[in-house]
């Protein structure tokens, strides 16, 4: 796509595309923080996660803002207009799993002061792949590719089918002993926050790859997440 | 308003907006129109939806001014002029020579950039282009202009000086006036050529609202300069770029995801 006409609006295209960046910046430090904060019960870790959680919102305001300036004053059409909308839609998913990342570094203060008698390897793999796609999905807001933005669209069906096996796991645990029901209870809630900043992730995905190419991805995106019917209560548990 | 019909619904207007649905009432099959020897419109296949509006657009020079005048046939004027291919309105090839020009543009109305009122009275302005066409009794003539000037929302300013000169009207009366005076002939088509380019912010919003008005009865075809203003006002939007058309689509989907680059690149003011 060749330039503007007038140049001023290319910089400032320019501008909210680095601002969406340099908010995905700040969010995906704060979910590896998170991550990090859980497994290692790194308390350092989590209160930075926590702290960033301002910023984040602040840099969300000036993306709506700007965005509104934009539809003002540019009065954007077509591929712009695709843009600018993607923009406003995009920064309030961002925030969306900045909050989540906070509550995850929050529930691992709690989790760190309860004994663990079993790995989180399951949840830390989780872990990996949320920050995985999450990684991927913020360089495609930078290059607004909209391949990229497929790879994540069509992986996050992976990251549902673990939190399934880590809701069912949890379950049992928390069956076998009732103490472990206060530690279980927030790791479930840890799990549940990274299933829902990957499904943030493919919102972002699927912003990118309408702003990019003017056609919405309709299709069903593959599930992988069966935990609402997973739990069945025991034989003679009526 | 004090009309309290019921308002479509956002799905219902954007089905209506996808022109395919309704029939045209004029459709253009490869259509070439030469100044001399300068092919100034290239195979132009195009319909223009019944009682919709049709808005064409493109960089100067790109062949929409130039279809416009070919509808009417106001290229007759003037020599070295010609079109081949296909204008059919009615079962009728409008551009073959046997057409009576006149009775052409009573059905094809037009109205142009800058307001074209005649020195004479705001009532004999529209009586004028009426009397070419129909002979009527004072009752019915009287009639016939109270009905234009209010369809054309300007009774209310002048019902009080009809004998009073045009040239007194401002800028956007007067152009409310030539839609009056093409409207009182009761065409089934009107052509706008940029209305609005000599206007104020206010007039053109006055003249938008009638376009949308009109178009309960007549199919509409304009020409603007203004993308906002094909965006506000048209059902359909054609793309022109040197005497090509480059697409044709809904203005919703011209104006949000348009399908060939060229047309994005233009609507984004990235070239022109």
């Amino acid at each position: 796509m060749t330039d503007h006409i007038v140049k001023s609006y290319d910089q400032e295209l320019k501008r909210l595309s680095a601002m969406l960046t340099d908010m995905g910046g700040i969010v995906e430090s704060q979910v590896s923080l998170a991550c990090r904060a859980v497994v290692d019960k790194d308390a350092l870790a989590a209160r930075k996660t926590i702290e960033a959680d301002p910023r984040v919102d602040a840099l969300e305001r000036e993306v709506e803002q700007f965005t509104i300036r934009l539809l003002a004053l540019r009065q954007p059409m077509a591929q712009d207009l695709r843009q600018i909308f993607a923009s406003l839609k995009i920064t309030g998913d961002l925030e969306r799993i900045g909050d989540y990342a906070a509550n995850v570094a929050k529930r691992s203060l709690v989790l760190a002061q309860h004994p663990m008698p079993y790995a989180l390897t399951g949840l830390a793999h989780m872990g990996r792949l949320v920050q995985e796609n999450l990684k991927l999905i913020i360089d495609a807001i930078g290059e607004n590719d909209a391949e990229k933005a497929l790879v994540v669209w069509r992986s996050d069906a992976a990251i549902d089918e673990i939190y399934d096996a880590l809701f069912r796991e949890l379950i049992t645990y928390m069956m076998e002993d009732p103490r472990n029901i206060t530690p279980c209870t927030h790791l479930l809630f840890i799990a549940k926050n990274l299933e829902r900043i990957g499904d943030h992730a493919t919102n972002i995905a699927e912003l990118i790859h309408y702003a990019a190419t003017g056609t919405p991805l309709t299709d069903q995106r593959p599930k992988g997440d069966n935990s609402t019917t997973t739990f069945q209560p025991a034989p003679g548990d009526e | 308003m004090n009309d309290n019909v019921a308002r479509p619904s956002i799905a219902a207007a954007e089905a209506r907006s996808t022109a395919d649905l309704a029939a045209a009432r004029i459709s253009v099959r490869n259509l070439d129109f030469f100044y001399g020897t300068n092919r100034a419109l290239k195979s132009i296949n195009l319909d223009f939806p019944d009682r919709q509006v049709t808005g064409m657009i493109g960089p100067s020079g790109c062949g929409k001014s130039t279809l416009l005048r070919v509808l009417n046939r106001m290229y007759d004027l003037y020599p070295g002029q010609r079109a081949s291919g296909e204008v059919m309105m009615d079962g009728e090839n409008i551009i073959t020579p046997g057409i009576d020009l006149n009775q052409l543009r009573s059905r094809i109305g037009m109205v142009f950039q800058k307001p074209t009122p005649f020195p004479m009275t705001i009532y004999e302005n529209i009586a004028f282009g009426v009397k070419l066409h129909e002979v009527l009794p004072k009752a019915q003539m009287d009639e016939r202009i109270e009905w234009s000037l209010t369809r054309a929302a300007l009774w209310d300013e002048v019902k009080d000086r009809l004998n009073a000169s045009a040239m007194g009207l401002s800028g956007g009366q007067q152009q409310r006036l030539c839609i009056a005076r093409t409207i009182a002939v009761r065409p089934e088509v009107i052509l706008f050529d940029e209305p609005t380019s000599a206007l104020d912010p206010i007039s053109t919003l006055k003249i938008e609202e009638l376009i949308d008005e009109l178009k309960r009865d007549f199919t509409i075809a304009i020409v603007t300069h203004n993308m906002q203003q094909a965006a506000r006002c048209a059902d359909q939007v054609a793309f022109f770029y040197l005497g090509e058309m480059v697409e044709v689509g809904a203005a919703a989907q011209m104006f949000t995801a348009p399908r060939e680059r060229r047309t994005q690149e233009y609507i984004t003011g990235r070239f022109g």
